[in-house]
């Protein structure tokens, strides 16, 4: 039977069909329908765990008990995983471990654009990378294969453009169930690795990764197609369709396998093509390996480092067109950037942080859009976790200066992902900055995944709920607030107080995602301007929300609206369809001039 | 050169419905027989950017996504969307037009105006354009949600697929409740 899969759903359903029935990961664009899809498989655990590092572990001690286990992250969260992932290359995996790292070319909502097949080379494990939907069920399988066969953790290296892109796959029946092999059976100088064991171990890893290279050469996913020997390519992944979308006549080293490489293989291939390219977005991987072999080859020469590929980027490079002949001419088209929903809890707050001029540093999740205008209540972000380290290091560093002004904001998943220890620290070593856990009570940004606070697991199942405020007071703060953003008076009048207060406090801005209910009628009713009232202050605008607009008279008015005392050039006006009634906008009008509908 | 690979592009913004319209597409030309690719980029909050999602088909289809230049038909949800894609189009393309304006935060914000004429900008490079009141004619079917399935109807015109495949297909991917409006709203956005 043949489906329509996106990448994700691909992997996931090969990892079902080849046995796979244990997996650990983190919610993450663009990794994250992998765990959602196969924790639909009623016979499978997933779970989500609270980081990358922790899901890594969970992996790792999962395979060492006999079990297959996939553990799924973002580019990104291979950093945090790295502790682990480092030394796992060394005990091996008892069973099979596969570890699925999205990378995010063009940063399409990301904070950096990492090319991760260089952690393949960097911790010695294979890595291997589909191109098509069809080939991510298949190549999982296969990385489960190579697990097993040379005791190795195994990559498989996904891109957004294949994860996010659909294309036709052949579904086949899940093999029978394998009897249960996990058991205990311990091995110190494999798992202890303290450095007389790991020193041996060091060596196996020479070993496997020699093995591994001979096995690269019969590997039935590298391979050569041959057509004209004018020109030759070395591809992988996405980039080989768009090369072969635009120069279906030459010939083609597909590699599955992008780490260790086939050199055999290779030096056969580039001993027959004229000209020899090599096109793989990012970091010249390939190209660097194949020029140290002593090979003459086309690579970061002529195709960018930065951004993914498309066809045209493809034909561009290696025809050397610079521009398109008939593009059309540049028009100046607004831009329209991702913006917070109407209704968003974090509207208000960010509203009140970007006024009380402070330094606010920020995280990672959907606030991290407050920094635009004219919100602007957000100073910085780094990775995952960073605000309160950052805020706390501020703090220190600016000593008197610094007093009642640095925030740090984060959002309830990423706290619990990697803000516990850091907010362990600002009691520990005394600071005096604020910080806010915004919690939506959801993984909102990728989508609303579970984590541990909300008390629901990736299966569906109720489990126990971290409270913030008791896990913050355990921790050795002394202050800890609940607001309402939803209220600004308050959230204004609890941010200063705790502002004021000497030494860490913890301010939890309590407020569900707008979209977990969306399916639930709104919350209040919706809002409409008063055009008599209204004095066009534009005050109302500072909130950056999607359904308020302003629209300027097309005329002079006959009557002076709203009583305004200067010359007034317009109104606010709010789309009816967009609002959800959460009384902000009132709340902050000064004219009274925002009411309730009918 | 290549494999006669034919593409479409749809345009606009979040919460417009537009990827469930392209798996909607995919599976009707699918079920036609051809090879389907389809690619789109999500994340990064969950409303209000531009969203596209490209669509391929043919006898083999390698790139999920189109370069600028080659796409038959660009259909675009909102208007100003259909400018910034406009490039992607081939000469002689085909451009499908909700007649929709969703203002962007600039133009919320009175920083700058929203184009005028945009079907004059986009009929001086191309001269088959079919703009569709898909608003209205959601509304007239009773269900202001429906109006992607009106963009899918004004679609089936220029698409080998045939009426019975799309029935089907629709009969697939609603709901008991909600297929009767999207069936109506299908044929309404055809005969348009």
């Amino acid at each position: 039977m043949k489906e329509l899969l996106s990448g994700n759903e691909a992997i996931a359903r090969g990892a079902y069909e080849c046995g796979v029935r244990f997996a650990a990961g983190y919610p993450g664009t663009p990794s994250t329908e992998i765990m959602e899809s196969f924790a639909k498989y009623k016979d499978a655990y997933a779970e989500w765990s609270p980081n990358e590092k922790v899901a890594m572990e969970v992996g790792i001690g999962a395979a060492v008990a006999g079990s297959k286990a996939m553990v799924v992250m973002k580019h990104v969260g291979v950093n945090v995983a790295a502790d682990p992932l480092f030394t796992v290359s060394y005990t091996g995996t008892n069973s099979a471990l596969v570890i699925v790292t999205a990378d995010d070319p063009s940063l399409h909502s990301s904070q950096n654009e990492q090319d991760n097949r260089n952690y393949a080379k960097f911790a010695k494990i294979p890595m291997i990378e589909p191109s098509s939907s069809q080939e991510a069920k298949d190549y999982i399988k296969l990385a489960f294969e190579i697990s097993r066969k040379f005791d190795t953790p195994v990559f498989l290296r996904t891109t957004t453009r294949l994860s996010h892109s659909k294309s036709v796959v052949e579904i086949e029946e899940p093999s029978a169930v394998e009897e249960d092999k996990t058991q205990i059976t311990p091995d110190a100088r494999k798992y202890v690795m303290v450095p007389v064991n790991a020193r041996a171990r060091r060596i196996e890893v020479e070993k496997r990764l020699d093995l591994l290279r001979n096995f690269a050469e019969e590997f039935s996913e590298n391979r050569i197609e041959w057509n004209s020997t004018d020109s030759g390519i070395i591809s992988a992944g996405m980039a080989y369709n768009y090369a072969k979308d635009v120069f279906p006549d030459f010939s083609y080293l597909k590699l599955g396998m992008v780490y260790p490489l086939p050199e055999k293989m290779i030096r056969e291939f580039a001993a027959r093509v004229k000209k020899l390219y090599i096109v793989e977005e990012l970091d010249p991987f390939i190209e660097e390996q194949v020029k140290a072999m002593g090979i003459h080859a086309i690579g970061k020469e002529v195709f960018p480092v930065t951004n993914e590929f498309d066809p045209g980027i493809v034909e561009r490079a290696i025809t050397g067109m610079a521009v398109r002949q008939d593009a059309l001419p540049a028009m100046d088209i607004p831009p329209r950037p991702p913006n917070l929903c109407p209704g968003c809890p974090h509207r208000g707050l960010f509203y009140v942080l970007g006024r009380l001029k402070v330094f606010v540093a920020g995280d990672i999740g959907c606030y991290t859009l407050s920094y635009m205008e004219p919100l602007a209540g957000l100073h910085s972000c780094i990775c995952m976790g960073a605000s309160i380290g950052m805020a706390h290091g501020m703090s220190k560093a600016l000593k008197e200066k610094g007093r009642g002004k640095v925030v740090g904001v984060i959002g309830d998943s990423t706290f619990v992902h990697s803000g516990i220890t850091s907010l362990l620290n600002t009691a520990y070593n005394k600071s005096d900055a604020v910080i806010v856990i915004c919690d939506n009570r959801t993984t909102a940004m990728t989508g609303m995944q579970d984590h541990p606070a909300t008390g629901w697991t990736l299966k569906g199942e109720k489990t126990k709920k971290l409270d913030f405020s008791v896990l913050a007071s355990a921790l050795g703060i002394d202050s800890v607030r609940i607001l309402d953003p939803g209220n600004i008076r308050e959230t204004r009048t609890i941010l200063k107080e705790e502002l004021l207060k000497e030494g860490p406090s913890v301010v939890i801005s309590s407020g569900p995602c707008i979209l977990l209910n969306a399916r639930k009628p709104a919350a209040g009713k919706r809002l409409v301007v008063d055009p008599q009232k209204c004095t066009g202050c534009r005050l109302c605008l500072g909130l950056g929300c999607p359904p308020i607009s302003w629209r300027k008279f097309q005329q002079e008015p006959e009557l002076p609206a709203g009583g305004g005392r200067r010359k007034q050039e317009g109104v606010a006006y709010i789309d009816p369809t967009l609002c959800v009634g959460c009384t902000l906008c009132r709340q902050i009008c000064s004219a009274g001039a925002i009411i309730e509908e009918e | 050169m290549g494999y006669n690979t034919k593409s479409i592009l749809l345009a606009g913004v979040g919460g417009q419905g537009i990827l469930r319209a392209s798996d909607i597409i995919c599976m009707a030309l699918m079920a036609s027989g051809y090879d389907v690719k389809k690619s789109e980029v999500h994340g990064m909050a969950q409303r209000g950017g531009c969203v596209t999602s490209h669509v391929r088909y043919g006898e083999k289809v390698y790139s999920p996504i189109s370069k600028k230049g080659e796409v038959d038909i660009l259909l675009s949800f909102e208007k100003l969307e259909t400018l910034r894609y406009l490039d992607f189009l081939q000469p002689g393309g085909t451009v499908i037009i909700n007649n929709e304006e969703i203002y962007p935060p600039s133009v919320n914000l009175g920083q700058v105006s929203y184009p005028e004429n945009v079907f004059e900008i986009v009929n001086r490079y191309f001269p088959e354009v079919k703009v569709v009141n898909a608003a209205d004619i959601a509304s007239k079917v009773g269900d202001f949600r429906t109006a992607n399935t009106v963009m899918i109807g004004a679609l089936s015109r220029y698409l080998e697929v045939g009426i019975v495949i799309w029935e089907r297909i629709l009969n697939k991917v609603f709901s008991e409740k909600l297929l009767k409006a999207n069936v109506e709203a299908f044929h309404l956005g055809r005969s348009a």
